[in-house]
Parts: structure tokens; sequence; C-alpha cells
């Protein structure tokens, strides 16, 4: 009996049977997350306030963020009208925590983007390659770790300015290089693996390599690493508009801190103008986290096997 | 079985608890190694027979259920008191573990590994005669004795074995359990191990139960072999008898896939065997080797065999033996 | 007696894996310090290029907007060195860096050397003190929590870490000054909000260096708690890592006690990840330092950076930014010595 007896056989070309086999492999690495319940409440956590970001308009009136416009007492406390109550210029805290989700979250996905677009190449590519390339690309990543990120994202910022893209390009320049130590290793582990030496003995080249069994088995590690990453660049926002480098002219967690402290909300006892803001950073940077160690572990056989 | 055997496995059980369920490793066997005496276990992996050894120090995982009796020379290891199971550990019974690499703490010389048994159990020693005596096993496994300053990850693969070798021996045990203690070592190299092995029991009287799935090595080496399959003995019997002439199918197969050189039948015998041992999870009735065994019948199905004697020394677990084959009856 | 046949033979006869008489520890410190140098030099370019090659006019941006005629640019050109080439301008800095010559301060009109000098104990107090206890307190419950893993304890302590591991350290601080400093509800406040010395004491009496560790309390509890998370977690898990690891049965089968495989094999290789880890955070303390003493007005170097951001006082940032990069390059190169020593496996 040969395969073309039986009826009901379909012969599947090789794209589809490596979509069909792609596709199972994300369906049982879903389901092993499920069973993470640390992953799936961070993910739940992560919904609520994506949800609430996208639906600011709807949640809280812009105009509650004008200071012109703000009638309401300052530093007031929570009250009926105002839940959790005022700040400074009399403006609603709870309008401003809503829509300063939205800075928030913006500027932490879009840095890590430029983090993980640079760190994720400059891993690869030291990762890879053997020559001078990889090393000159190691010493680099290596020479970038050893500086604090901090001070050289002030002085970053000091020098390009204040403003919402300038501190996007802050965060980004200045965290990639923990991702590319990962990826590096990452990459070096899989360049040790059979199929990579069989690639390369039928003759396939660099870029191939590169591109077709390489990157497919370091994304599982970058997807992991990225949420991770995001975590890191929500801290990292929030703590330069704390220290006064954000953009002045949008709201976010960070800088209703920074209004916080300048006014000295901590002595006069205005809890609801401190508090809050910095709950949301735990609960966002938590959910963040604690999906990115779910996915690690998901994706990382040996840590499953510690389970 | 007498009462003075160095090592005597009654009955033994070893069920662990998996997050699937429970996986029953070793499903009663009996095992009995005399002074002098090396007996081979052989089988492939996940058999049970590694298990089976951590059993002799009673070194199984906090997740293993062990039910049965270890007697090493007449007390039972599995319920012996802690003062008592220690003075075992190495200075009766020891062993050399599977996979050298993983089995040596990187950070540490080898010298001071060897050294740790014998300040444990011989603290009275002192540091000079404690390293005189390193050397002289290092030399007796033939490294030279400046070769305990080094760490493992600067030795060869052959060489960290026989460093295993040396620590089992470092507190004169009446009992060495060898497991496959030449698998990823080159021939040549595995060849000088088991002179080292075989020497031991020739001039020191000490008893070894050697673990392999090399048929071939056991049947050089040793006096008397068990075969297990899915935790249980399915041959038991004298090395050579059972090598050369075995009783049940799975033997017959072991030894098969072994060739040997210069035997113009063996050339053309299929060898090896197809499919894979059973999950121990999910054991069906009957005999756990029918759904592989080339001679495999009706009769295999209902219950699981039972070990019984065909000779003098000789025992198999197999309803099949003597029993004509499907084609010679057919004919 | 040997129990092999011919030992001459079997000990010439294989290849080692590596070599063994190998690189020792000598070798390895001196490749580690010209590794340090190096990172020393490529930071020194960054902190040149960041600030001289700026976008713009570099003298437009540095002088503030006062500068108007090309005649008065041409001459703060000169004075500053900016008329000449950019590899040449690189060198004239490295001189006069080499020399302590950092500049001049906008605020203070006091050289930046002078300044940096001044605030940096305190700092080096603030770091030091919360890296030290971070350390050990955050390993002693990694190991805790390893042992007795699933237990309350660990849910406890791995829950705790991770939230304090989402906290920005300032944000805790500002919690700790909230509730311990000012006091809440009916809770009275008990340690000073700020600074680091009460007004009317004298710094070098007995009672002043209490004073002054009475102030150091919140803001090195603040990073401690910020730290010692990272390194629990980390701890715990190279353990339970460690603890899956073949050579522990063996010294189980030597009739160690399980307290003693527990200590000299386990966490003692687990340590080696955790010293990687607390070697790589350095930067991120000094970072957290900085906003500590922001918030708790601590007059160490962070605050002076922080201070200079509003001018913009250039010097100073660009000041702060060496020294900070120094330490943390000078505290790595420790800490991989540390590493070198404890882990025979890197020295070759």
């Amino acid at each position: 009996m040969s395969v073309s007896d039986a009826p009901s056989v379909r012969r599947l070309s090789t794209r589809q049977l490596t979509r069909q086999r792609r596709l199972a492999s994300y369906r049982r690495t879903w389901r092993a997350f499920r069973s993470h319940r640390s992953g799936m409440l961070g993910l739940g956590i992560l919904l609520v306030f994506v949800v609430v970001a996208l639906a600011a308009p709807i949640l809280a009136d812009s105009k509650g963020l004008d200071v012109t416009l703000a009638n309401g007492p300052v530093l007031g406390a929570p009250s009926s009208h105002y839940w959790l109550g005022t700040d400074d210029n009399g403006r609603s805290v709870l309008t401003l925590l809503i829509w300063g989700s939205r800075v928030s979250l913006f500027v932490g996905l879009s840095a890590t983007v430029i983090s993980m677009v640079i760190g994720t190449l400059m891993g690869l590519i030291s990762g890879y390659f053997a020559g001078w390339i990889g090393r000159i690309t190691f010493r680099i990543t290596e020479w970038m770790l050893v500086i604090p990120f901090l001070p050289l994202a002030i002085a970053l910022a000091a020098v390009l300015g204040r403003g919402l893209v300038n501190i996007i390009i802050v965060i980004g320049v200045t965290s990639w290089p923990s991702t590319a130590l990962l990826i590096r290793s990452q990459t070096l582990s899989i360049k040790e693996r059979a199929y990579v030496e069989r690639a390369e003995a039928i003759g396939g080249g660099r870029w191939h390599q590169m591109g077709r069994h390489v990157l497919p088995n370091v994304m599982p590690m970058v997807f992991a690493n990225t949420t991770l990453t995001v975590a890191a660049a929500i801290l990292t926002e929030t703590t330069l508009s704390f220290l006064g480098l954000g953009d002045p002219t949008r709201t976010s967690w960070g800088t209703m801190l920074d209004s916080a402290y300048q006014v000295g909300a901590i002595t006069t006892g205005s809890w609801w103008f401190v508090i809050p803001p910095g709950v949301c950073v735990v609960l966002v940077v938590l959910a963040f986290t604690l999906v990115g160690q779910a996915l690690e572990e998901v994706l990382n056989p040996r840590l499953r096997a510690r389970q | 079985m007498s009462e003075s055997s160095l090592l005597a496995i009654r009955d033994l059980h070893v069920t662990y608890a998996t997050g699937d369920g429970p996986l029953s490793a070793v499903r009663g066997v009996d095992l009995t190694v005399e002074r002098g005496q090396i007996v081979g276990v052989a089988g492939e992996s996940g058999c049970g027979k590694s298990t089976l050894a951590s059993t002799i120090l009673r070194l199984q995982p906090a997740n293993a259920t062990v039910t049965g009796r270890v007697l090493f020379d007449g007390d039972d290891v599995l319920t012996m008191r802690w003062g008592a199971l220690r003075a075992v550990r190495w200075a009766g019974a020891s062993i050399v573990f599977q996979g050298a690499l993983h089995s040596l703490n990187p950070v540490q010389r080898v010298g001071d590994q060897i050294a740790e048994p014998i300040r444990v159990h011989q603290p009275a020693l002192g540091e000079r005669a404690t390293t005189s005596r390193i050397a002289e096993l290092l030399e007796q496994v033939g490294l030279d004795p400046a070769r305990a300053r080094s760490y493992p990850h600067q030795l060869s693969g052959g060489q960290k074995q026989r460093v295993m070798i040396a620590m089992a021996l470092a507190c004169d045990p009446q009992l060495v359990v060898a497991d496959e203690p030449t698998t990823a070592l080159d021939v040549m190299v595995q060849a000088q191990v088991l002179d080292v092995l075989s020497a031991l029991v020739r001039e020191r009287g000490v008893g070894m139960m050697m673990i392999s799935h090399d048929l071939s090595v056991l049947a050089d080496l040793c006096d008397r072999i068990t075969v297990m399959y899915a935790g249980r003995v399915v041959e038991e019997g004298p090395a050579a008898e059972v090598f050369a002439d075995a009783l049940h199918p799975y033997s017959g197969a072991l030894s098969a896939a072994f060739p040997r050189v210069g035997d113009p039948d063996a050339r053309f015998s299929p060898a090896g065997l197809p499919g894979d041992p059973p999950d121990p999870r999910h054991l069906t009735q009957g005999c756990s080797f029918a759904p592989r065994c080339p001679r495999a019948a009706d009769v295999c199905l209902p219950a699981e065999p039972e070990l019984a004697t065909y000779a003098e020394g000789r025992a198999a677990a197999c309803v099949r033996i003597g029993q004509p084959d499907a084609q010679e009856a057919a004919s | 007696m040997s129990l092999v046949a011919e030992p001459g033979l079997v000990a010439e006869g294989e290849q080692p894996e590596a070599r063994s008489r190998g690189r020792s520890y000598g070798s390895y410190v001196v490749v580690k310090v010209l590794g340090s140098i190096g990172s020393l030099l490529f930071m020194l370019l960054v902190n040149f290029f960041l600030f001289r090659v700026l976008p713009g006019n570099a003298a437009q941006t540095l002088g503030r907007g006062r500068l108007n005629t090309p005649a008065q640019v041409a001459a703060f050109n000169k004075a500053y060195g900016l008329d000449k080439s950019v590899p040449q301008q690189f060198l004239i800095f490295l001189k006069s860096t080499a020399h302590g010559d950092l500049g001049l301060s906008v605020k203070y009109r006091l050289p930046v050397s002078q300044l940096i000098m001044d605030r940096l104990w305190p700092t080096l107090l603030l770091v030091g003190l919360s890296t030290i206890l971070s350390t050990l307190i955050g390993v002693y419950l990694g190991i805790r929590g390893a042992w007795s893993r699933g237990s309350v304890f660990d849910k406890i302590s791995t829950s705790s870490s991770l939230t304090l591991y989402a906290m920005p350290e300032w944000w805790l601080g500002l919690m700790l000054i909230a509730g311990l400093g000012v006091g809440f509800a009916f809770v009275p406040g008990i340690f000073p909000t700020g600074g680091l010395h009460s007004p009317d004491v004298n710094p070098s009496s007995l009672h002043g260096v209490l004073d002054t560790t009475w102030h150091l309390v919140l803001p090195v509890a603040t990073l401690t708690l910020a730290y010692l998370a990272e390194y629990s977690l980390i701890m715990r898990s190279s353990l339970l890592d460690e603890l899956g690891e073949d050579y522990l049965q063996t010294a189980r089968a030597k009739g160690l006690r399980d307290v003693v495989v527990r200590n000299r094999h386990a966490v003692r290789n687990a340590l080696l990840p955790t010293t990687t880890v607390i070697a790589l955070n350095i930067g991120f303390v000094v970072s957290g330092a900085i906003t500590v003493e922001t918030v708790f007005s601590i007059p160490g170097l962070g605050l002076l950076s922080t201070e200079a951001i509003g001018v913009p006082d250039f010097a100073v940032l660009q000041g702060t930014f060496l020294v900070a990069s120094a330490g943390v390059i000078a505290a790595n190169l420790v800490a991989n010595l540390i590493y070198g020593w404890l882990d025979p496996r890197v020295r070759t």
C-alpha cells in the first residue's frame, strides 16, 4: 500500500507543511501559556490597561487635561465629583491618570521597538559572524552595557531637549545592549546545532541561513525578551519624566509624579496625587514582567522541566 | 539466596509520582551479587536500571516510592537509620556514575573531590596520608598523580571516567556499582577502563554490579547477567550463556545488535529491534515486550509472564520458550 | 601497584580537551584589566561626542543664545577650542580630563572637579551600603526561597520581590518618606524626610555621625529594597537550576549530610551567576542612586546631576557622566576579578 492509494490524503507542499507545523506549535505554546496562572494574570492586567488607554476619549473628557479650563480645588481630596481628587492645577487626577496611560504605554512600546531592532541586529551579527565583524559588535555591546544607563540618558536627553520623540530615542538607544547580549547567546547556541551545519552542507548561503534557520529560532526568545524590555522602558520613561526630562506638553504617569513632588504633595499628605500614578506603573510593569517570565518558561524547555 | 550475599535486592518496586500520574520504573526486581562476583545488568535506556542502582544507596529522588528490600551485607538499606546509611555510602558500596561530565563538581579540583569521602569516613587520616592515598588511587587507574590539581574541564572524557573510578575506590568499598562506565568513550579507552574494573575484582575481591546497554561488554566482563525490560527482569543467567544462547527474545535481540567480528552469519542476519520501549506511564496488559517481539503470539497477551527457571542458574520470563515458532508450526 | 597493565601507555595516549597548564589567574587578570581600559576609552569617546557634536551649532547651544555677533561666536569658539578639528578637540579633551580639568560649572561658577569631589562621599556611602545590604539579604532570601520551594515563605518572598522589582525605586522612596518620614493617619513620622544632616549639628562630631546615619536610613533602605528583589530572584533561580545537577547526587552518595551538600556544593556554585548579575547591576544601582538622592535631597553626585538638568549645566552633566561611568567600569572590573577567582572555568 502506498500513499497514493489512500483516497483522502492531500499532498502538501513544503511551505504548507511548514505553516501547518508552525501553527500547531503556536497553538501548543498558547496552551502551555494558558496553564501559567501568573502569566494569565499579567495578560489580564495588560488587557485592562490597553483598553483604558485606547478608550481614553470615552472614559475621560480630554478637556480635563487643559490647565486653563480647570476649575477644581487645588490639591483637593477625593470626593464624589473628583473620584481621585485634583492636582495642583485643579484638574481631575483620574482624568490625568487615564490619559497618562496613553503616553506611558506609547512611549514604552515605541522605545521597545527601537531597542529590540538595534538589539536583535547587534545580537545576531555578533553571534553569527565569527570574524572581526562579530568581535567588534560584541565589544561595542559590552562597552555600552558597562555605561550606567541613567547618566547616559540624562546627558542624551539634556542634549536633545525635551519632547516625545526625543525621549523615545533616548530610551531606545540606552536599552538595547542587554537584549543584544541575550540574542547573541541564543544565536551562538543555535549556530552549534546540527541543522545549521546541514544547511551549510547543502549550500545555503550566509543570509539564507540567518533568515531561514537562525532567525525563526531566535524569534521566540526575542518575543519573550520584548515584553520584559517594555517593562523596563516604561520604568525608564517614568523616571526620566520624574526628573523633568519628559515631554512638557503631555501628561504621563511620570510627569504627574514630577508635579506631585515639586508641589510637595508628600508633605501636605495629598496621597491621591502620589499613590495612583505609582500604582499604575507598578501594575503595568508587573504585568509585562509576569507575561515575559511565563513566556520564557514556556519557550525554554529547560525551565519547563523544572516545573 | 544466601544470607551472606554481598547485595541482595528482593522484590523491589520503585514508582515515581509525576504530574502526569504514577510512573513505575522498577516493577518487582530480584538481584543478587556475591563477593568477588561481577553481575551485569543489561537493557535499553528507560528500563529502570539506573533507578535500581540509585536505590542501593537510597539515593532515589523525593518523589519516588520504594517498596521491597535492598540488603547490603544482610542489612536493609531502605530502612536503615541515617548513621548506618552514611557508613554504607561510599565506605560499604560506591557508585561510578554515568556521565562523568556532569557527575563531577566543575569548580572543584578533582583531588579535593576524591579526598572528600575520605575526610567524611576516615577523618583521623590526616592531610599527608590523604594526599598520598589520592596519589595512590590515581596511579592505580593509570593517571598521573599531578592530575589531582586539575579541574574537571581540563580532563578528557576517559580521564574523567577514571577519576570517577578512583573516587569510587577511595574508601575501600566492598561493592562497586558501575553505571554505564564506558558509554561515550572511544573503543581504546573503553578497553582500558574495563581492564581497571576487572582488575579491581580479581585483586581485591570487590563485588561489582555493572550496568550497560552494551551486552557484548557485559558478556566479556561479567560472571552473571540480568536483562531488564520495562522495569522487570526478563532473563538472568551465566554471562556467556545469556549472550550466546539467549532464552528471552529480547536478550537475543540485544546480543544480536552487536555483531561479532568474523562471524559470517552475523553479517547477514538482521540486527536491531524496531520500535521503542514502552512508556512506563501507560503499560499495556500482558507481556510488555509483546508489541516489539518477533515471536509474540496470542498466548502472550493476557498476563505479564513470570520469571521461571529453565536450567541450573538460568531463568527467563517468557511463555513462548520451548514453543515452536509460528512459521515452524505452519510448515 | 597498578590496576592497569601499562600505565605509561595510558597516560600518553589521550589528548585532554583543554590545555591542562592553560591560563592561570594572572593572565586572566591582565585580560580583564585591558578590557576595562578599552571600556574606559570607549566611554570617553561617547562622553566627548555626546556633548561636542551636538545637533546644531555647538556655540549656539553651549553659549545659550547669548552669542549674537559673528565675532562673539568666533571668540567663543576659540576659547573652547571649537575652531580646531574634531580629532584635535578630542585629544585636548583627553589631556584636560587626565589632568582633572573637567570644565567650569555654569550654575555654581566652580570647577566641576571640585564640585564632584565635594559631593562624592555621600554617593559612595549610599551606593556602597545598599549594595552590601541588598546582596547579603537578597542572597539569603533567594537561598531560603529555593530550599523551601512552594512554601508560604517562598510564595510571599517571590511575589514581593516581583512587586519591588516593578517599582521605580524613587517612588518607593516617596512612599517611605510618606509613611515613615511624614507619617500618616495616626502613625507619626520618625525619620527625617530629607537631607544628610540636621541643621544645627556638627557633622564631624559623634552626634553628627549618628545624625548622618539616621538621615541615611530611609535612602539606604530604599535602594536596598529596590535591588535585593532582583538578587533574591536570581539566586533562587540559579540555585533551583543547580539543584538539578548530577554532581550533587555524587556528593550525597559519598555520605555527606544534606546541609553540607547544600552549602559546599549547590549554593557555592549557584553564587556564580548571581555574582554576574550583581556585577551587571552596579550600573543600575548608580542610576538608582541618582533618583533616590533627588527624592531625599542627599547632596551627592546624583542630586548634582539632576540639578544640572534644568540649567542646563553641560559641563557638570559631562563630568558626572564621566565619573559615574568610570566608577561602574571599575566596580565591574572588581566583580570580574572576583568571579574569575571563584570559577576556574573562565580562566582558560
